[in-house]
């Protein structure tokens, strides 16, 4: 094998390597950031734009690298999510399944443990989400609702922010498999 | 089969989870019912978080001003620090229980004055989602709330209830899109609905388009709507202006106007009176205070009747005509010479004569009119 070979497969393996979490951090943090979701904006009502929810689970997703994981842990917490909003089930259910899903699967082709691909990936799983909600409240439940394009970049950009900081905290809960 | 779904085991997952939900969405819209066990568990999980960290807020609150009013107060020498830091801290102890005293008693005289039967709430956390327009109260089913009660506030109408749990309920508020209330005007008792638009501003809907309508005017319940009673009061009317549709009136609920801490739900709605037009929806009369006292006015006391009863303006306009009169010896009311009105009496002297004649001779000067 070449040096070129070597470099690539340490770096393939580097890739592939999976995190896993105590039981009580795939708990504790989807609930807190549902919680989070229903009692902030009480306060700040600018804050509720923010989808600490999505976050969790793309956060999760990318870092657990296995798609039925990510799907899995989306439609857990869309469930919640949608348990304590008026609307009918499974709306945010079906978009954190979505996103969970890809998310995973992308992060088997990159290395998600670098900061600005943090970011890209959420700013677009961001949109993905709010996309996807919307096409399936015109679809599904025949909503005449807008898709405000240019709003939707602006809280897709300061929710990924938010993401950079909060992927480096639950970090720190990481354990290597 | 076994070897199809092990090797697309992730795709399989996807769509099972994908085309369950959906079923799930579409028995919900089909049958427009609802997943109660669902909401419940997550309701119940959440609820006991939000209580506490509720509880945690206020304690940290109290916490931190307390210790930055002590260390303000470090930095004074040692005895005033002592004596400034326990008046400071008393000071804040007295204040929040005078507040928390005076919004108790503004509720209970608000539940007291509404004839419905009603139920004080506290808000202990807001819906899930910008859209979600609902917050969630720290009383449920087993304290009598179900759902389609209505949620007001002693400002106005709130919202309703659109689902009741065991320990805790969720609020729709009146600004959420979809939410409807049966409303009338104040002034021309026009019937209409108010309707959420998921903004801070209602829509108000299927009113007269020739009905004179102006900002300012105040919205009421009209009951028709089996939610809220009649007579409370919904809003003002914020805006009126063309639409693509038409006349399109935005209304400002009056309930919404300050953060929701609390909440009275109606268990059992008894219909009030709406107020006359002109009258504020709140029965506190306010009084204007007294304008200030003219230039040379102020300092006299009061005139008084022989009775001792204050006088009138034609009372005190009579009397100076007929000093002006007896001034010039005509007595009014007898034939004869007529008394000149322009000729103002001379101020009386301190000692009790009248003014010395102006320098020609003649009577004291008329004073000059003001110009306009």
């Amino acid at each position: 094998m070449t040096r070129f070979d070597d470099s690539l497969a340490a770096g393939l393996a580097e890739r592939s390597k999976a995190a896993s979490y105590g039981a009580a951090v795939y708990l504790l943090a989807p609930l807190a950031a549902i919680l989070c979701q229903v009692y902030l904006p009480r306060f700040f009502a600018a804050l509720s734009y923010l989808e600490l929810p999505l976050l969790v689970t793309v956060y999760f997703a990318l870092m657990r690298r296995r798609p039925a994981s990510g799907a899995v842990t989306g439609c857990i917490i869309g469930l919640a999510q949608d348990a304590l909003s008026p609307q009918p089930l499974g709306m945010n259910g079906i978009s954190k399944t979505l996103a969970g899903y890809f998310a995973a699967s992308l992060s088997m082709r990159f290395d998600v443990e670098h900061p600005a691909l943090r970011f890209i990936l959420s700013f677009f799983f961001f949109i993905f989400h709010q996309f996807f909600f919307w096409a399936l409240s015109r679809g599904l439940l025949g909503r005449q609702v807008d898709f405000p394009i240019p709003q939707t970049v602006i809280y897709a950009f300061l929710n990924a922010v938010v993401a950079a900081a909060l992927f480096s905290f639950l970090d720190r809960f990481r354990r290597e498999e | 089969m076994d070897s199809f779904l092990g090797r697309y085991r992730n795709l399989s997952v996807l769509l099972l989870l994908v085309a369950g939900q959906m079923m799930l969405l579409a028995w919900q819209i089909r049958s427009s019912q609802d997943v109660p066990l669902i909401r419940v568990w997550a309701v119940a999980a959440v609820t006991p978080l939000a209580r506490a960290v509720e509880a945690g807020r206020v304690a940290a609150a109290s916490f931190f001003s307390e210790y930055f009013v002590w260390r303000g107060a470090v930095q004074e020498n040692r005895e005033l620090k002592r004596r400034l830091g326990q008046l400071q801290l008393r000071n804040h102890f007295l204040e929040a229980e005078l507040a928390s005293a005076e919004r108790a008693q503004a509720l209970a005289q608000f539940r007291a004055r509404i004839p419905s039967k009603t139920l004080a709430v506290r808000v202990i956390g807001a819906g899930a989602g910008p859209e979600a327009h609902t917050v969630f109260i720290d009383r449920g089913s087993s304290d009598g709330v179900m759902k389609g009660m209505a949620a007001i506030t002693p400002e106005g109408i709130a919202g309703k209830v659109i689902a009741a749990y065991p320990m805790s309920a969720m609020v729709q508020l009146i600004t959420a899109p979809g939410a409807v209330a049966g409303v009338v005007t104040q002034k021309l008792r026009l019937r209409g609905a108010l309707r959420g638009t998921g903004s801070g501003l209602c829509l108000l809907e299927h009113i007269d388009s020739e009905a004179p309508l102006e900002p300012g005017e105040w919205i009421y319940t009209s009951g028709a709507d089996r939610v809220f009673p009649r007579g409370l009061p919904a809003g003002q009317v914020k805006l009126v202006r063309e639409g693509r549709a038409g006349r399109e009136i935005l209304v400002e609920p009056s309930g919404l106007k300050t953060r929701l801490d609390e909440l009275v739900i109606v268990l059992d709605g008894v219909h009030g009176m709406l107020p006359p037009p002109g009258v504020p929806p709140s029965d506190a009369v306010s009084l204007l205070p007294p304008p200030p006292p003219e230039p040379g006015v102020g300092s006299e006391p009061p005139a008084r009747g022989n009775n001792g009863a204050l006088l009138t303006d034609a009372d005190r306009l009579a009397e100076r005509y007929r000093r002006m009169a007896e001034a010039q010896g005509v007595q009014l009311g007898s034939k004869g010479r007529v008394p000149d009105f322009t000729r103002e009496p001379a101020p009386a002297a301190p000692n009790g004569r009248s003014a010395p004649p102006s320098a020609d001779g003649g009577a004291p000067k008329k004073q000059e009119p003001p110009r306009p």
